[in-house]
């Protein structure tokens, strides 16, 4: 059968369970656009591309699978590459397929010709730029099964306008031959049994463990043999900003989040522990802190599948390259019962006397407005952040009870990509209720999306905690430069309410205390999208805190607190 | 640019820290405004513009628009723009402001923090490799490691940026290095970099042939870009073309370099460009570019272009020289310097005839489009409303889409700087905040950006910065409900079928822009048009005029993509008129 | 400390970009680097020197066994693999330098590819430590002009027969 580039991309695409696209048409991805048309292949036209890739960021990460982006040449490509940065550092898979300018008219400088392939080396996990047409049908493949196994991350298909339309011999069952690569990044290996007998040891010996489970647990599935690991054997849990959501927020052994805005418990429990298990999670510099005393009487268990990342940032003792889930299995059958009463009594105590908390002074204070969303939604939703003060917030009240229900962007921190992956993960899993918890800058970043939400109906549930500041930059202002404000105020806030409105969407603009439930209460019943401007306390700052490059141990309790840690 | 005769304190090096010598050599070089977004690692530099007010520091919304701010702000005044944003998702989402400023040799500076020098490499938080990403889209870049790097680096980005053909450079700066200590003192001399010596001064024997050539030519046509603007050209050309009595086209980055309103001019040429234009680049015998890199976009099918001409091309880009089509005299040097040379020796000549066919051409193919009473707003005739009411003194920027085409067209453009657009990369979302940088260059001018709907959308957020700091941009929405310039294809040579252009769920520009603080008004019958725009001229303040256009009027005369300029479609084939086709024009 | 690293990858357009980016990106140190088709026309071989501590090398390793393209990396041990690198050098020499010059030349088995009258240019090949030792010497003579290839390297193949490398 004989047929087109672009046929044959839909083709591939459908055929290795791509079930979505979204995208913005443009000159040179006209012809494959033409065929989205004809195959009718599901897409969702964005605003920005930079929100398309978000979308399909969110897409992936609250329904394990993979979502293709679809942008023209030269801006449209260069608009991604922040979406796929993001990808890259928090391993979300993505397929981007790029137009680009004809193939003979490649490094001219051509009308709408941007290097992309060049551009995007650093931010994904392969790429390609494809120039014959016969090799479409493996890149599509191949590119599917990149973004997909191992780590997950993002890669990019280059496809110039010449090959959208050449037209090549199909066989949709042919099999394409896969370049062999040579680590396992796109192969699952084996846990070496040595290690794991050593970790059993070392378990057997510990009698202050604590596990950092990451991201892992949620990518590798591996949420219920967590549950069961840490319960059998009574370790308490901390999970990363990424790792919400792999360990139940509700139960006794879960201590929050660890790090720089983690609770003080996490922190102290990592000073003092003995044995530190870190389930796939990347020992990111917000977690450690300063790295030289980083769980200082630990031993340390990194089980992570990719090899790069152990001992990546701090020395390991037993070090693990496997899939997360495979070494829990062995764990459950393998490990025995230790009684912990004392260690575990500790750390209830800790969680007594430390507690997260926050001020009453009868304005609105955003830790309240997220502990109602968390009531309002009974815990049952899929909840998103933009990033900043909001999402530290939203990271320290919210309870997860599930995994994939918890999306923010962690590793690059991209303001702005709350609203597109709302939108991806309400697509991605239209059955959960979707809450945004944004802050002002960050929404404003990418309000313009709130059109895709208006034109398709879909129903996010928008929290902007809106304390017209840069929050986070302020907060450090505030702590570090003697409270000198720079370029981080914006005194003319616009009204995003009637933003909202403009756009065909429900706003509601909050300002007094009282009125916080019953507007998460009346925007929980709208069918469609509903934006919720809260005007909250402008100078509430974010507590504990570790400040940047110190030890976990000299983490600041709150404004008034000179006591530390020790 | 270079320091005056030292004194006994600038001799003396004091020690500073990173921001502070950030902050110093961006007043050596004359910076007014820098554009862009704070984040952790640039606290400590944030925190001088705080408290000095040499350099005035523009919030932005979204990092994206404080690099078409910057490029904005170059395009307008002729100076190096610059941006500043904070490491990771800041940098990365500069990327395409950079390639645009790259694709239209827009010299701009862009400095990005970075995570400490130690770190450098381990996917800390918000680390990406902003260097690596940009090696192809800047003209040079940099990765500060060691403070003794710093000022030196600085300036050299800054001459970079600013000479030969200029372009985009970035400045990647760790947080260590801006914490960092090290002696400063202003530098002094000329910046000498080994590798990098544009040369500016035409060849005396190519200049030599010019001239014969100019004197020679029965029917030459001047081609002129971006690049004379660049150089400050505009004069030159004028002179040139007077003097030797030679029509004038010119590329869409070329507007403004020639007054549109001189009788030599033939307006924009290439794929909807005029039909005269391409007719005289067509039939002429003596094609002399200045400052222009034949675009796919301007020459149509390349071996079927300017068959009949000897061409000429002076650029100050050696490389974009034959790249494209052979030259017969290439002159490497700055426009100015090279046109003042042939100016001298060009003597003054008259081309009766070849004036009276271009005039023909003129006449029997004028850009035209239909307006019936009671129909629906064209939106040529909104520009042409504009141009009238605005006066050759605004300043004009374009978003990217039918409306930048039909703004190439119809709008009267008399000074360079004047008319401001995305050529070579055709970003949306490049006008408004372009409109934003030129109106701080420019505060003495009226502003407006000319705005398809779906590219105001790209941008919009930025109506926040506008009414922050009371910038008057106008925004002048033409507003079709959807990508018109791809729905233009669909319909001509997709059989109609409009795949993902839709925008009919638009929000409320009214709305939207009070919901900012700003002014707005909504019209869609065509009486409104002129008191329309009167009130928005008239307005204070940001203001966006959002005009309801007939969204099935198609942007002619066009060459379809790959075809020759001789085979442009003159008006819409839609219509059962008979196909123009300038092929069919008899030979004289 | 200094490491070689052979790379097997896939021979297409773009390999390079993808392995000299990523030292780039993640700040690591080449020191050289040489490419070059193998006995496999589908695969090409990179040889990179690279320095750092022990960790980094590691890490090095490990980046690169992550990149698509990359089939097999292998972390040369000196005394286990062969080395070579060509050096071109021209070398000003007078008259009365020229035979001390050549002399060297000869010593290094070095080849004479020009001579002018104050200069001779030679070609020599040779592991790291030879190529180290003749650019010096011959830097006492003053090099005007120099071109390296990087080195290149192929790792020995096991012995069949016990036998203990020295250390």
């Amino acid at each position: 059968m004989e047929l087109s580039g672009s046929q044959i991309v839909i083709e591939e695409l459908k055929a290795n369970g791509v079930e979505i696209a979204f995208g913005i048409p443009g000159g040179a991805i006209m012809p494959f656009y033409d065929e989205i048309m004809k195959s009718e292949f599901p897409h969702i036209l964005t605003r920005h591309e930079q929100g398309a890739t978000h979308m399909a960021d969110g897409y992936a990460r609250v329904s394990g699978k993979v979502a293709a982006v679809i942008t023209t040449s030269g801006p449209g490509a260069t608009n991604t590459i922040t979406g796929l940065c993001n990808a890259q550092m928090d391993s979300s898979p993505i397929v981007a397929i790029t137009g680009q300018v004809a193939t003979p008219t490649i490094g001219t400088d051509a009308f709408q010709e941007a290097d992309t392939y060049g551009c995007s080396i650093p931010v994904t996990k392969h790429n390609w730029l494809v120039k014959d047409v016969r090799e479409l049908q493996g890149v599509v493949r191949e590119a599917v099964r990149v973004a997909t196994t191992g780590r997950p991350g993002p890669v990019v298909i280059d496809f110039p306008k010449d090959v959208q339309v050449a037209m090549t011999e199909y066989n949709p069952l042919e099999k394409t031959e896969t370049a062999l690569s040579a680590e396992p990044v796109f192969r699952i290996p084996e846990p070496d049994t040595k290690a794991i007998e050593r970790l059993l040891e070392e378990l057997e010996r510990s009698e202050k463990p604590v596990i950092i489970a990451g991201a892992g647990i949620i990518k590798g599935g591996a949420a219920a043999e967590l549950a069961e690991f840490a319960r059998s054997a009574e370790i308490p849990v901390i999970n990363t900003l990424l790792g919400m959501g792999g360990f139940p927020g509700s139960d006794p052994l879960f201590l929050g989040m660890p790090g720089m805005h983690g609770t003080a418990y996490a922190n102290m429990a990592l000073c003092e522990c003995d044995l530190l298990i870190n389930l796939g999670g990347r020992f990111d510099d917000r977690v450690t802190g300063k790295v030289a005393e980083f769980a200082p009487g630990a031993t340390i268990v990194h089980v992570d599948i990719d090899a790069a990342e152990l001992g990546k940032r701090v020395e390991t003792d037993i070090p693990i390259l496997a899939d997360v889930r495979d070494v829990l299995a062995l764990l459950n059958t393998q490990a025995r019962k230790k009684d912990r009463q004392a260690w575990l009594g500790k750390v209830e105590a800790w969680k007594r006397d430390y507690p997260l908390q926050y001020d009453w002074d009868g304005s609105i204070k955003p830790q309240y407005v997220i502990e109602q969303i968390q009531e309002v939604s009974e815990g049952e939703g899929t909840y998103i952040s933009g990033v900043g003060q909001h999402q530290m917030w939203a990271a320290q009240y919210l309870r997860f009870n599930e995994p994939n229900s918890w999306v923010s962007s962690g590793g690059l921190g991209t303001m702005g990509f709350g609203l597109p992956a709302s939108i991806g993960a309400k697509v991605g899993r239209p059955d959960r209720e979707v809450w945004l918890i944004d802050g002002d800058g960050s929404f404003s970043m990418s309000l313009v999306e709130l059109a895709t939400a208006a034109t398709y109906n879909i129903p996010v549930k928008i929290a902007i905690l809106n304390n017209n500041y840069l929050g986070m930059v302020r907060q450090w202002q505030e702590l570090f430069f003697e409270k000198r404000y720079s370029h981080v105020h914006f005194p003319k806030s616009p009204d995003f309410a009637k933003i909202a409105e403009g756009y065909g969407v429900r706003g509601f603009d909050v300002k007094d205390v009282d009125q916080v439930r019953s507007t998460l209460e009346q925007a929980a019943e709208i069918d469609g999208p509903v934006v919720m401007n809260f005007h909250v306390n402008q100078e509430e700052n974010v507590w504990p805190m570790v400040p940047s490059g110190a030890g976990n141990h000299e983490m600041q309790l709150g404004p008034q607190s000179t006591e530390k840690l020790t | 640019m270079t320091a005056k005769s030292s004194t006994p304190t600038n001799l003396r090096s004091k020690t500073l820290s990173g921001a502070e010598i950030i902050y110093r050599c961006l007043g050596l070089e004359g910076v007014e405004f820098i554009f862009g977004h704070p984040g952790a690692v640039l606290l400590t530099l944030l925190d001088l513009f705080l408290e000095r007010s040499k350099i005035k520091h523009v919030l932005t919304r979204h990092e994206q628009c404080a690099a078409h701010m910057a490029e904005g702000y170059a395009r307008a005044s002729g100076g190096v723009g610059v941006c500043l944003t904070t490491s990771g998702p800041g940098a990365t989402n500069l990327i395409t402001g950079i390639t645009d400023a790259y694709m239209d040799s827009i010299p701009i500076v862009c400095l990005t923090g970075q995570v400490s020098t130690s770190v450098v490499g381990n996917d800390a938080f918000q680390e990406a490799d902003i260097v690596g990403m940009t090696r192809t889209v800047t003209k040079h870049n940099y990765l500060i490691k060691n403070m003794a790097d710093l000022a030196p680096s600085i300036r050299e980005a800054f001459h970079i940026a600013r000479t030969g053909r200029p372009g985009p450079v970035l400045i990647d700066l760790p947080k260590d290095i801006l914490l960092g200590e090290a002696p400063f003192q202003v530098p002094e001399g000329e910046v000498d970099i080994r590798g990098y010596k544009p040369r500016t001064k035409g060849h005396p024997r190519q200049i030599k042939r010019v001239a014969e050539a100019i004197k020679e030519a029965k029917k030459p046509v001047l081609y002129v870009g971006g690049g004379v603007i660049h150089a400050d050209a505009s004069k030159e050309v004028e002179k040139l073309a007077t003097a030797a009595d030679i029509p004038v086209t010119w590329t869409l980055l070329g507007a403004g370099a020639f007054p549109s309103e001189n009788k030599l001019s033939l307006g924009m040429l290439g794929m909807h460009g005029t039909a005269y234009a391409n007719m005289a680049v067509d039939e002429c015998d003596l094609l002399i570019a200045v400052g222009a890199r034949f675009d796919d976009r301007v020459t149509g099918k390349v071996s079927e272009f300017a068959t009949k001409a000897k061409i000429i091309h002076i650029d100050i880009d050696p490389t974009a020289i034959g790249k494209n089509l052979p030259v017969e005299i290439p002159v490497v040097g700055d426009a100015k310097q090279v046109l003042r040379e042939i100016n001298k020796l060009v003597k003054r000549q008259k081309r009766t005839l070849w004036h009276k066919r271009v005039d023909r051409f003129k006449e029997d193919f004028p850009l035209t489009f239909e307006a019936a009473e009671g129909g629906p707003i064209k939106p040529q005739e909104a520009i042409l409303t504009l141009s009238e009411e605005a006066g050759g003194d605004a300043i004009f920027t374009t978003e990217v889409g039918q409306h930048q085409m039909w703004a190439a067209q119809y709008l009267q453009v008399s000074f360079p700087r004047h008319f401001i657009s995305s050529g070579g990369l055709g970003t949306m979302g490049f006008g408004f905040p372009a409109a934003i940088g030129a109106s701080l260059a420019r505060p003495d001018k009226l502003v407006i950006d000319i705005a398809g709907d779906g590219s105001f959308q790209m941008v919009l957020q930025e109506m926040a910065t506008t009414v922050q700091y009371g910038i008057p941009v106008k925004v002048f929405i033409l507003n079709n409900y959807g990508l018109g310039m791809v729905r233009q294809w669909q319909d001509l040579f997709m059989d109609r079928r409009f795949s993902e252009v839709g925008l009919e769920v638009g929000p409320d520009y009214v709305q939207l822009a009070a919901a900012y603080g700003a002014k707005g008004l909504h019209i869609e019958d065509r009486c409104d048009l002129r008191p329309a725009i009167q009130e928005m001229i008239k307005t204070p303040g940001p203001f966006i005029l959002d005009v309801k256009v007939d969204p099935d009027e198609l942007v002619f005369p066009m060459v379809p993509a790959g075809g020759a300029n001789r085979d442009m479609i003159l008006n819409d084939p839609r219509k059962k008129k008979p196909k123009g086709r300038l092929s069919a024009l008899p030979d004289n | 400390m200094r490491q070689v690293f052979s790379i097997l990858v896939n021979n297409h357009a773009g390999v390079l970009s993808h392995v000299s980016g990523l030292f780039a990106r993640r700040g690591y140190n080449i020191e050289s680097i040489a490419a070059g088709p193998t006995e496999n026309p589908e695969a090409t071989r990179i040889v990179i020197v690279a320095f750092g501590e022990e960790e980094t090398l590691e890490q090095i390793a490990h980046q690169l066994r992550k990149l698509y393209d990359v089939l097999e990396v292998e972390q040369l041990q000196y005394n286990r693999s062969v080395t070579r690198e060509l050096v071109l050098a021209t070398v000003s020499a007078d008259a009365d330098k020229r035979t001390e010059v050549l002399q060297i030349a000869n010593a290094f088995g070095a080849n004479i590819v020009n001579i002018t009258d104050n200069t001779v240019t030679l070609e020599a090949s040779g592991n790291d430590h030879k190529t180290r030792i003749l650019i010096k010497a011959l830097e006492r003579y003053g090099i005007s002009n120099m071109a390296r290839t990087g080195m290149i390297a192929l790792p020995f193949d096991e012995m069949t027969d016990e036998w203990e490398p020295l250390a």
